[in-house]
């Protein structure tokens, strides 16, 4: 199945789908990169500096510590959704009307602006007002997530597992879809158990589409910005101030557009670097 | 074990509905009952929020903005999509491994500070506060997106079926259009659906290509967001009313994704 | 091994089928003996691979009753049946070596481990597939993985019937020759009831023993590939089965006499009585037709080679040239093609007459 046949022409159906990413990829690349490596003391006087702005940020702990943050958050978020994800698309409906119920309902959390997301999560959790909030203080639990690092985190992760758990179920589900009917028969002809239809054949078959899922989510959660700044603003104090949070802070607060473009140029190619390394391991025995 | 599989998409579809019947809740409330006071539902029940919404122009307008941004978007990048998965997953050609992965990469990037530049290139070009500018810039992020999820369901499909529709005489285009598509509907239903819910909520570069014209609706509800103090009740309105054309785009793939496992494929 | 038999049969996938189009499989009668190779033929569409899955359990019919010799199966899934299936396209257990493969249906039933270690490999070993024992199955050709599959169906010893849903289509033409004799050999040793569903004629009459040709859901001939060829019951298996197919001329049936363009026509299958209205052909096939020096006149059309002997078609001169039928003959290599007025005599012996397609008599 993996027999590709080599043929250059094939550049040719390539060719469109190149011409529109490149065209906004690698114009405003050059922009930034630009900026990065210049001075500015407004007026548009720019000053070349060289590596002076990636030094700083590299060597700042300010930097190490919302680094930190982000990969922890990544991490969080990745290790809940993936399974959980998956395990609903294994035990949502596959037939009959309760499909589109599912689907429709699983959906909605992925259509609503950021910012609203945000917004929601943020009334939700506050104490005295919110659903979330208020029933958990009603419980016993003393839970004020603008005070409590730790409860601050907590809404963080329960809101972005709200958001995009469904990502992960619509990417697995259709995954599954895709295994012909032939695998299971097989499967129950030679007497496989549920668990062996799903390691050997279930979970093999959906690799490609759940290494999609989980480099997706990585990216975007690495990345999270308006909704973690919608909800907690970063705080309390800077206990949930991730990566693009800081950087933004940098750029528009101080109006550096030097360290900010270097910022994210080294953000920009930590991701880079962390998802070519997911991508090599998921996809290893293919390039064989 | 099995009888009880049910509750794992029951639970999780309970624990999405919460957020969303707050929402509503909110949408129907006036602002000050809001942040004034808990309650399970509206005290003060008001169609003003829907109402506002309905008939001031910046908003509706904005609606449709974004829809047709979004619409043009997701058939341009499955579209193009289409042919290049194919390449990527039929053939082997010069750099073919490297441009996949540079196309992922274009994800990458955290988009705040390029919102000046992309701002520079379509001013540039004459196309600012266009719905074509939008629809252009989203494809940086969403034609990749498509390409990989395309590319990984037509891998699934064995290059033999290719090779004996062509000893059947099937001319390429007929046998790609009739056969191979249908084969792949659940990827082009989740690629598609994934192009919209992208490209639709995507704020920043929708905002800084936009003044009047063409303001998406994410623009105006930003602008509630911060200009008026936080106009929660009209901003929860707009929130539940932005899930509608969603769900009529998921509604409409959904057989396309569930369609393997009505088909008894052998 | 065992009878596999199906009474009154008839399936249908929609909930309340009305007319006779909605049934897939319209009613059967068929009995295949023990450790008989047969085969189903027949054009996409007819019912074979729903008839295949009645047969393995992956398909409940509407109606009708499933017997593996004297039990009646109709209610139990696959796995209760102990049966084999070989699909269209090869299906494996891609993450395992192809060991595992084999081995997989036997763990399941809880077989003891140098049991199954025997068996893999003696199985692998009738199938070539020793060198590659310890290699992923993902990384097999085609034909190698549909191999797999087979093998996982011949590990268990307890099968009692092993089906085959057009296993060749993916395989290489090269390789489709020598795995259709790997399988004609296998049936001679091992000697399971096996049975072949495919709409390739070539594999269906080089494989089995006894064929059912369908049509549209119903059975039109069941017999001995030189029973179809000699005395196909339906012009359709005449069309079907052959390369040619068979000659189908319109004919006429007056006081016990056949005629075509005007000529009589010496046939097997007289009618017994006279049917009105009826359509009447003469069917022969172009191996029973050859040139003579009287009887039926006609116009050489043109001649194709094909290798150790030449089709040629002609039309008879007493028909009118715009809706003449095409007759073929298979004239062989060395022999002349007559130069002046040519005339055709069809082998009485296989000379048939068909009422709305059927044979008659």
């Amino acid at each position: 199945m993996n027999t590709k046949t080599v043929n250059q022409k094939a550049w040719w159906l390539v060719a469109p789908v190149v011409v529109l990413v490149a065209f906004n990829a690698v114009i405003p690349l050059m922009t930034v990169v630009n900026y990065s490596v210049q001075e500015t003391f407004g007026e548009n006087v720019f000053f070349f500096e060289g590596v002076k702005w990636f030094e700083q940020i590299l060597r700042s702990s300010r930097f190490h510590e919302s680094l930190g943050r982000s990969l922890l958050f990544t991490a969080i978020v990745l290790a809940i959704e993936v399974p959980l994800g998956v395990a609903i698309a294994l035990t949502m409906p596959r037939k009959g009307p309760w499909v589109s119920v599912c689907l429709v309902l699983m959906a909605m959390p992925l259509l609503i602006p950021w910012n609203v997301v945000g917004a929601m999560w943020n009334i939700l959790a506050l104490p005295d007002i919110g659903l979330l909030g208020h029933t958990l203080n009603a419980m016993g639990i003393d839970y004020n997530f603008t005070r409590q690092p730790l409860a601050a985190w907590a809404t963080l992760v329960a809101m972005d597992v709200w958001h995009w758990t469904s990502l992960v179920v619509l990417l697995a589900y259709a995954g599954l879809s895709a295994i012909p009917d032939a695998y299971y028969q097989a499967a129950k002809i030679d007497g496989a158990s549920r668990w062996a239809v799903f390691r050997y054949i279930q979970l093999p078959k959906m690799k490609r589409v759940l290494t999609i899922a989980i480099l997706l989510r990585f990216m975007d959660s690495f990345m999270i910005y308006t909704e973690a700044i919608v909800v907690t603003g970063g705080g309390p104090g800077n206990s949930t101030t991730v990566l693009s949070i800081d950087l933004v802070k940098i750029a528009l607060g101080q109006f550096d557009l030097g360290p900010a473009a270097a910022m994210s140029l080294i953000y920009f190619l930590i991701i880079l670097l962390l998802s070519w390394i997911f991508y090599t391991v998921m996809t290893k025995d293919e390039q064989s | 074990m099995k009888r009880y599989a049910w509750l794992v998409p029951a639970l999780y579809i309970v624990f999405v509905l919460l957020p969303i019947y707050w929402l509503l809740n909110m949408s129907f409330k006036t602002t000050n009952e809001i942040l004034g006071s808990f309650t399970l539902w509206p005290q003060e029940f008001t169609l003003d929020n829907y109402r506002k919404i309905f008939t001031d122009p910046t908003w509706y307008r904005g609606y449709l903005n974004s829809i047709s941004y979004v619409a043009l978007n997701t058939v341009l990048s499955v579209t193009v999509a289409l042919p290049a998965a194919y390449a990527f997953s039929r053939y082997r050609f010069l750099g073919d491994k490297h441009l996949f992965f540079w196309l992922l990469t274009n994800r990458m990037a955290p988009p705040a500070v390029f919102a000046l530049p992309f701002f520079q290139l379509y001013s540039a070009i004459g196309l600012f506060d266009t719905r074509l500018a939008v629809a252009l810039a989203h494809c940086l992020f969403n034609i990749p997106l498509a390409v990989w999820i395309l590319e990984g369901f037509m891998s699934s499909v064995p290059k033999e079926l290719d090779e004996t529709a062509f000893v059947d005489g099937y001319p390429f285009w007929r046998f790609f259009v009739r056969i191979f598509i249908p084969t792949i509907a659940a990827g082009i239903g989740v690629a598609a659906f994934f192009c919209f819910m992208f490209s639709w909520v995507e704020l920043l570069l929708a905002k800084t290509l936009t003044a009047v014209d063409a303001k998406p609706i994410a623009a105006t509800m930003t602008r509630t967001a911060s200009t008026s103090g936080y106009e929660l009740g009209l901003l929860a309105a707009a929130g539940a009313l932005t899930i509608v054309p969603g769900a009529f785009v998921i509604y409409f793939v959904r057989n396309y994704i569930a369609k393997g496992f009505a088909l008894g494929r052998v | 091994m065992a009878r596999i038999g199906l009474k009154n049969v008839r399936h249908s996938y929609r909930e309340h089928p009305a007319a006779d189009a909605d049934w897939a499989v319209k009613r059967l009668d068929v009995e295949w003996a023990e450790g008989s190779a047969n085969a189903l033929l027949g054009p996409s569409g007819c019912g074979k691979t729903t008839l295949l899955n009645i047969i393995s359990g992956l398909l409940r019919p509407t109606e009708g009753a499933v017997f593996f010799g004297e039990r009646d199966v109709t209610a139990a899934p696959p796995d209760a049946r102990n049966i084999a299936q070989v699909f269209q396209f090869p299906v494996v257990y891609d993450t395992m070596s192809v060991f595992d493969n084999l081995a997989f249906p036997l763990r399941n039933r809880g077989v003891p481990a140098a049991e199954v270690e025997k068996r893999v490999r003696e199985i692998a070993a009738l199938l070539d597939l020793e060198p590659m024992l310890m290699q992923r199955a993902a990384g097999l050709t085609a034909d190698g993985k549909q191999k797999i599959s087979l093998g996982r169906g011949l590990v268990r010893d307890d099968v009692n019937v092993i089906m085959f849903d057009e296993p060749l289509t993916v395989i290489d033409p090269h390789l489709k020759w020598r795995l259709r004799g790997k399988l004609k050999e296998l049936h001679q040793r091992l000697r399971p009831t096996m049975i072949y569903v495919t709409h390739d004629q070539t594999e269906a009459l080089t494989f089995a023993d006894q064929v059912l040709v369908m049509n549209e859901g119903t059975v039109v001939q069941s017999g001995t590939p030189v029973e179809l060829f000699e005395r196909p019951r339906h012009t359709f298996v005449g069309h079907f089965i052959g390369s040619p197919g068979m000659n189908v001329l319109p004919a006429t049936f007056e006081n016990g006499v056949a005629r075509f363009a005007g000529h009589v026509v010496e046939i097997a299958t007289p009618l017994k009585a006279q049917q009105d209205g009826a359509r009447l052909e003469i069917g022969v096939r172009p191996e029973f037709v050859r040139f003579a020096k009287s009887g039926i006149g006609v116009r050489i059309l043109k001649v194709a080679d094909s290798g150790r002997y030449r089709i040629v078609d002609t039309v008879a001169d007493a028909e009118p040239p715009a809706t003449a039928t095409i007759i073929k003959l298979l004239v062989a290599e060395g022999t002349a093609l007559p130069s002046g007025p040519a005339f055709l005599k069809f082998d009485p012996a296989y000379t048939q007459l068909y009422v709305d397609g059927w044979i008659a008599g």
